[in-house]
């Protein structure tokens, strides 16, 4: 059973990686930011699970789950800023909520 | 025959996910977008498994599209309406930048996998069946990365401090 070479897994984990960037860049709701930062988590992920498989060694894999702990914990506490500042009625706006500059 | 199976399946999840990444960008509705990153988890969980990483990919589907996503809903739910942020209603060169940045980005990247790997990424070593399995995530776990396997415990303990004094700060000041 011969796939794809890691090349191919390659190009995909930098096209995740820059359609995240792209969201992080361009969308203002800071939900959306969380989810493009997902986006952009996953494809360094699926590039560190791809040169796991081809060198034949565990160790991206244990890289990718200590990724996935990371972006965990880093969703729990985006969403809790983000319930925090709603509950204050901010807006959600990632560029009108500037009070700490200064 | 199996070498063409494997590749319609490596076709249609990249295509999935592909696609489900732009939705997760170009949705205006944060429900949708969550949606759309739930099928772009899923599709990322198949490439880990023609990757031999069985493990992974079940962890995947279990934290991220499970619990974290569960999390993400529930606080889009929460928000309501005012979870809908303008999309992209800055300057427009804003936009134009952005776009552009990223492009260059992917272009970038595309340009160094070709000039750095071309021809030397094409032999892969073959694996066992215990590869990327529970017995071998849990003895390189144990073994080689005790460290990181200790060091993730305390970050998920500081994450889970962190949201609660978050949560019960927004309570005490209505």
């Amino acid at each position: 059973m011969k796939g794809p070479d890691v090349v191919w897994y390659l190009a995909l984990a930098g096209f995740l990686f820059c359609t995240g960037a792209l969201g992080v860049l361009i969308r203002r709701s800071p939900l959306i930011v969380l989810l493009s930062l997902e986006i952009m988590l996953n494809g360094a992920n699926l590039a560190l699970i791809a040169f796991s498989r081809h060198y034949a060694q565990g160790d991206g894999q244990i890289f990718a789950l200590t990724v996935m702990a990371v972006a965990a914990s880093e969703v729990v506490v985006g969403l809790g800023l983000i319930v925090a500042i709603a509950r204050k009625n901010l807006d959600l706006d990632v560029d009108k909520l500037s009070t700490l500059r200064g | 025959m199996a070498n063409v199976v494997v590749w319609a399946v490596w076709v249609v999840a990249a295509f999935a996910c592909l696609g489900s990444g732009i939705a997760v960008v170009t949705f205006s509705n944060p429900f949708y977008s969550a949606l759309s990153l739930i099928g772009n988890l899923a599709s990322l969980a198949v490439l880990y498994l023609l990757l031999s990483a069985e493990f992974v990919a079940a962890a995947q589907v279990l934290v991220y599209a499970g619990a974290v996503m569960v999390m993400f809903l529930f606080v889009i739910g929460y928000l309501g309406s005012r979870a809908d942020a303008p999309w992209a209603g800055g300057p427009s060169w804003q936009t134009v930048g952005a776009v552009l940045a990223s492009a260059a980005l992917f272009v970038e990247v595309i340009v160094v996998i070709g000039l750095k790997t071309s021809g030397r990424l094409s032999h892969q070593k073959p694996v066992d069946s215990v590869f990327g399995g529970p017995y071998d995530i849990g003895r390189l776990f144990l073994t080689d990365h005790l460290l990181a396997f200790e060091i993730t415990s305390i970050v998920l303990l500081v994450a889970a401090v962190g949201g609660v004094v978050l949560g019960s700060h927004a309570r005490e000041t209505p």
